[in-house]
């Protein structure tokens, strides 16, 4: 009876309804896409850098890990020196020159990283012929509608798109790594020094040898590299996250306010009537309850649909830019912050109706 | 115990309006009989809703004795006196104040939900329903019905719970004459055939001349 009663009420002013439902999904929404990014980004990343194919990262211990800056600071003597060690079969230096974020300009050696990659796949076109070539991945091509020939300006240069690669092998923009050393005044030097070992049960061996006879640098498997992209190991982006968060239920608590204290309003006459009926106040502020948390669980539900709306929109406009990730565990949370913002907001107005009196409301217009 | 089913005797009640006092009843000594119907009539101001809150207990009384089916009403508390609207008394206001989003149905039905009740119809209730002649409009929500149609559902709101008291302010003020007539035939059959006791509002004589008894007020006293 009453939840028929909550239903009928909330029927009863669709527009209103409606509103509260789309701003509690408007908040859901921008949770989840925001935390879809910084996974979906994330993962990218990780997958990218697994895409590459390397056992072990030999970098400068001063390195940040990621996509570092433009900075290169191991010598490329390293590279044949690494490649003699044991089980290390490949060795592929790799400079990174970072852009507009998060895109990133990556000089390698096509040959080295493409055998560590257990090859690179060519959508369209070939591998490097001139010093101008550029070899780009599917997503970049895609988010900035290129073909082979295409031409890219970057670093004061006109760039000729030679081949298109399948995305998640490293990087998404390539060029040659001589080419970019010289561009970017850094002759002979890189930024990190990808290993393959033969075998997966030597991997430690290999880092233990390495990290006795080159102490000086900063040795890791991949997967402690990998194991570092991930949310809660970004501090800045886990407050972001917070942040994004209380702005969230802080949008659900003021429609929710709005929409139950104009309710509220509206209906100080059917207030005073379930009170003449006898109802208590605690009868006035349940209704009012279910009908803001029916809200929330609505809002809640079409915010995540809606989260899959903006993965779509990312995919389609800009896929080499912005990931983003669909996160069920985030779903509960998102419920909880609709219904957090949902309950705050219900406070106030359920006060002033069970505070409101039956006989002013009953006996005039 | 007699059998009066209310028993007011030098009943005051004074309104606070700021600083200013507004004695709305002055004194007011009523007894009304289980199984009678009682008008009170009196012009506007005289005090004769104020009377009818206290009686329903949506307001408390300031001085005097209110005993009301044996109860007195000036020691309720605010509980209390939600428990006293939930069975005791039942509701007919002139505006019908049916809930809009309910169907003539739910809004009988809310009544009953609200005051506990999970007897099934029963057979004292349908005769209710016939008196009132609904039974083809029951799901109809209160926009799509006339105002007589709307206050026949109110009085069958206001007597599902079996109420020992049906209360009524001006239940025919917004209504044509044929509606009115049609409510206090009703009222007058209730209180016939089921002896309900009912203690009806009305400034209309037309309307007081279907009760059993006249009561008159002026200034916040009965003057007859
Ligand atoms: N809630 C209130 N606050 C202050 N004064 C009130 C209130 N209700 C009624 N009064 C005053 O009490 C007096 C009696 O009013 P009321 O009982 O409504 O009379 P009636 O129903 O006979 O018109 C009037 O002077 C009215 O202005
Ligand atoms: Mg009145």
């Amino acid at each position: 009876m009453v939840n028929h009663l909550v239903i009928e009420n909330l029927k009863h002013r669709p527009v209103r309804t409606g509103l509260s439902i789309l701003a509690i999904a408007f908040s859901v929404t921008l949770v989840l896409t925001i935390v879809g990014l910084s996974d979906g980004m994330l993962e990218d990343n990780r997958e990218r850098a697994r895409g590459a194919g390397a056992d072990v990262i030999f970098r400068s211990p001063t390195a940040s890990f990621g996509t570092g800056g433009g900075a290169a600071p191991l010598n490329e003597k390293l590279i044949p020196y690494l490649e003699t060690q044991p089980h290390v079969t490949i060795a592929a230096g790799v400079l990174m020159h970072s852009l507009q974020f998060p895109n990133s300009l990556h000089g390698i050696d096509l040959d080295r990283s493409s055998r560590m990659a257990g090859g690179i796949r060519f959508l369209s076109g070939g591998p490097f012929r001139q010093e101008t070539d550029i070899i780009v991945d599917e997503f970049y091509a895609r988010e900035k509608k290129l073909r082979v020939g295409s031409k890219i300006p970057l670093l004061n240069k006109e760039w000729i798109v030679c081949g298109i690669v399948e995305s998640g092998k490293l990087g998404r923009m390539f060029v040659q790594l001589p080419v970019l050393q010289d561009l970017t005044s850094n002759p002979g030097r890189i930024t990190q020094i990808y290993l393959k070992v033969d075998r997966p049960e030597n991997i430690p061996a290999v880092v233990a040898g390495l990290k006795k006879n080159q102490p000086d640098y900063g040795v890791n498997t991949m997967e402690e590299v990998l194991s570092a992209f991930s949310a809660d190991k970004v501090p800045a982006l886990t407050i972001f996250l917070k942040v994004i968060v209380g702005i969230s239920v802080a949008i659900g608590f003021i429609f929710v306010f709005l929409s139950m204290y104009t309710a509220v309003l509206e209906r100080t006459r059917e207030i005073g009537i379930l009170k003449a009926l006898g109802a208590s106040p605690a009868f006035i502020v349940n209704i009012l309850l279910r009908e803001s948390l029916l809200l929330a669980v609505l809002g809640a539900i079409t915010g995540i649909l809606f989260s899959f709306g903006t993965r779509y929109l990312f995919l389609v406009t800009i896929p080499a830019s912005m990931q983003q990730k669909i996160t069920p565990l985030w779903w509960p949370k998102a419920l909880l912050i609709a219904l957090l913002g949902a309950l705050l907001g219900t406070l106030y107005p359920g006060l002033k109706a069970a505070k409101q009196d039956a006989i002013e409301a009953l006996s005039y217009d | 115990m007699t059998d009066a089913m209310v028993e007011i005797r030098q009943l005051k009640k004074i309104y606070h309006q700021g600083d200013v006092e507004v004695q709305a009843l002055r004194g007011v000594d009523l007894t009304v009989a289980k199984g009678e119907f009682v008008a009170i009539a009196g012009h506007s101001g005289s005090g004769k809703s104020t009377l009818f809150n206290i009686l329903g207990g949506l307001t408390p009384p300031t001085a005097g004795t209110v005993h009301l089916n044996g109860q007195d009403l000036l020691a309720l508390t605010e509980g209390e006196r939600t428990e006293l609207r939930k069975r005791t008394v039942g509701f007919i206001f002139q505006k019908y104040n049916l809930l809009p989003t309910l169907s003539a149905q739910e809004n009988i039905d809310i009544a009953k939900y609200i005051a506990g009740n999970k007897s099934a119809p029963d057979a004292n209730f349908q005769e209710v329903l016939q008196l009132l002649g609904l039974s083809d409009r029951l799901n109809h929500k209160p926009r799509a019905m006339s105002g007589g149609e709307q206050q026949r559902v109110a009085i069958a709101r206001a007597l599902v719970n079996h109420p020992a008291l049906l209360l009524a302010d001006e239940p025919t003020g917004n209504l044509d004459t044929e509606n009115s007539n049609l409510v206090l035939d009703l009222l007058r059959d209730l209180n016939h055939r089921l002896h309900q006791t009912i203690i009806m509002i009305t400034h209309n004589p037309e309307a007081a001349a279907f009760a059993d008894r006249i009561v008159h007020m002026r200034d916040g006293r009965i003057v007859s």
